[in-house]
């Protein structure tokens, strides 16, 4: 058991693991991020086409994708022709049809297919706003993939998708000390 | 070894766990978790179930059949709604597929439409969904001996004891569900979704339609929850919420000072400390409730049932997951099935 220094020690050292990526990111042009996130997009496609099949007539929609921890949001526009996933600035409010926030992590989880967006949102940690119809089949369509859609989207970072992988694994075991008051 | 029925150490019929899936995905998960066997639905009006982007294609649902067997595991069809006047057509087709697929059973609610599978398809064994109400011996032996039904999955309305003396007095299986969702209303026959919204939940397959479904947080994060124009709840920042359904909302009336649970709170049925009294009851499968849920929400709940269902079968005291992380509103209930005072 330690003592409670160690324990304060311990989280101001992982808040400050989990605070230095994020103040990093704020100061990185959203410019150099959209590559990436076409690739995500792009790829995402291409390995599941099945997907917009489960989507349906919210193919087309405006989905806001709001980590709250991070210093921006994502538009993701699902379409099978031509997919597309943006980043913005939070004080430029993009237009959208419906939106999901929550922690970074969670709505990782969620896609991971380890975390439970219905229990996510019964402890208020998962936030909905906009159509509900298209948040929901958007979930769905989303849990339908076979083994994960967070490994599809980590592969198309291409050669960083082994970084990031373990920038998540750090961040899981930074929350997981957090949550257990480590 | 699933789908097996046996008996354990200490006498116990080995019962069947009956699983959720609403999605492929989700079906191979609770497969790989330990389900004997696994309900699906079609993606229409056919099932309970018929949210946006859930459900089965005929191609998805062959596949699953041919993936849960060469698993041992059985796939049972949901087609438990009503069909409304003049388009039986739909639950038609849904019959005749599943018959050509070859799934294990089929899971009925409508006279007509058990009727049609009975007659057209003698080998098919069909299931009598909760959908159906049937919570009377006589009201179960009409089904078995009109349209053959070999299970029924009875209301959540009985107590075990109750449970207990029906089964000695009908001629099928019985099916009881151990978890997930559970209201006041009786199965079949609840229309507050339809008087909300217009769309019926017996008909359209759909309680609490999420086109009609709208959340509103305000700054302080207290949250309001919307059925078309009824606000069935609010949650003040950082209290547990619930699904927008009428029966779970909370209201004001006259006879009451302030916002009070009408019919029942947030909360989901967890009968992980019932278990071995189903057993001993001759509840043959036990049901875990989910289809909407996610493939996370699948693992974890039939790998919990699995490892509990497991160790009263080996003499052991079972060891119960920790599965209040995926209630609702994190509250568990046994409702009627311990007591006839629940609510």
């Amino acid at each position: 058991m330690p003592a409670p220094t160690e324990v304060n020690f311990a989280s101001e050292f992982a808040a400050r693991l989990v605070d230095g990526p994020r103040r990093l990111l704020i100061s990185i042009p959203l410019a150099f991020m959209q590559p990436v996130l076409d690739r995500v997009a792009t790829h995402v496609a291409k390995s599941r086409p099945e997907m917009f099949a489960r989507l349906g007539p919210h193919a087309g929609k405006r989905f806001l994708i709001d980590p709250i921890d991070l210093p921006f949001v994502f538009i993701l526009v699902p379409t099978a022709a031509k997919p597309c996933l943006s980043a913005y600035r939070r004080d430029e409010y993009p237009q959208h049809d419906a939106g999901i926030a929550g922690t970074f992590l969670d709505l990782y989880d969620m896609i991971s297919g380890t975390a439970d967006g219905d229990a996510l949102f019964f402890t208020r940690d998962l936030r909905v706003c906009g159509d509900t119809e298209a948040v929901v089949a958007l979930r769905n369509a989303l849990d339908d993939f076979g083994n994960s859609a967070a490994d599809t989207v980590l592969s198309a970072f291409g050669p960083l998708s082994g970084p990031a992988a373990l920038a998540i694994s750090a961040l899981r075991a930074v929350r997981g000390n957090r949550r257990h008051g480590r | 070894m699933a789908g097996e029925i046996g008996s354990g150490a200490n006498g116990y019929l080995r019962p069947e766990l009956v699983c959720p899936a609403g999605t492929p995905a989700a079906l191979r998960t609770a497969v790989d978790a330990g389900a004997d066997a696994v309900y699906c639905g079609f993606q229409n009006e056919t099932n309970a179930r018929n949210f946006p982007g859930l459900n089965f294609t005929l191609a998805e649902l062959e596949a699953a059949v041919g993936h849960a067997h060469a698993r041992k595991a059985k796939v049972l069809l949901a087609i438990n709604t009503f069909p409304p006047a003049g388009r039986f057509n739909l639950w038609r087709e849904a019959i005749d597929a599943a018959a050509r697929i070859g799934v294990d059973a089929v899971i009925v609610a409508d006279m007509g439409v058990a009727n049609y599978a009975a007659r057209t398809f003698p080998e098919l064994r069909l299931h009598l969904s909760v959908q159906a109400g049937a919570s009377s011996p006589e009201a179960i032996r009409f089904y078995c001996q009109e349209f053959g039904v070999k299970r029924v999955v009875l209301p959540r309305m009985l107590t075990v004891g109750e449970i207990a003396a029906i089964h000695q007095q009908i001629p099928c299986e019985i099916e009881a569900f151990v978890f997930g969702n559970i209201g006041m209303m009786a199965e079949g026959r609840c229309s507050l979704t339809n008087y909300a919204t217009g769309i019926s939940t017996n008909m359209d397959g759909v309680c609490s339609p999420a086109a009609d479904v709208h959340y509103e947080e305000d700054a302080e994060r207290n949250l309001t929850t919307r059925l078309g124009r009824f606000v069935i709840d609010r949650f003040t920042r950082g209290e547990n919420a619930g699904y927008p359904t009428i029966c779970k909302g909370r209201y004001r009336c006259d006879a009451r000072t302030g916002a009070y649970y009408a019919f029942e709170e947030p909360v989901s049925l967890n009968l992980s400390a019932l278990l071995p009294d189903l057993m001993r009851a001759g509840v043959t499968a036990l049901k875990i409730e989910g289809r909407q849920r996610s493939r996370a929400y699948v693992q974890a709940v039939v790998s919990a049932f699995r490892r509990a269902v497991d160790d009263i079968l080996a003499n052991r005291e079972p060891a119960l997951a920790e599965l209040v992380a995926l209630t609702e509103g994190r509250r568990e209930t046994e409702g009627a099935f311990r007591s006839k005072a629940w609510r």
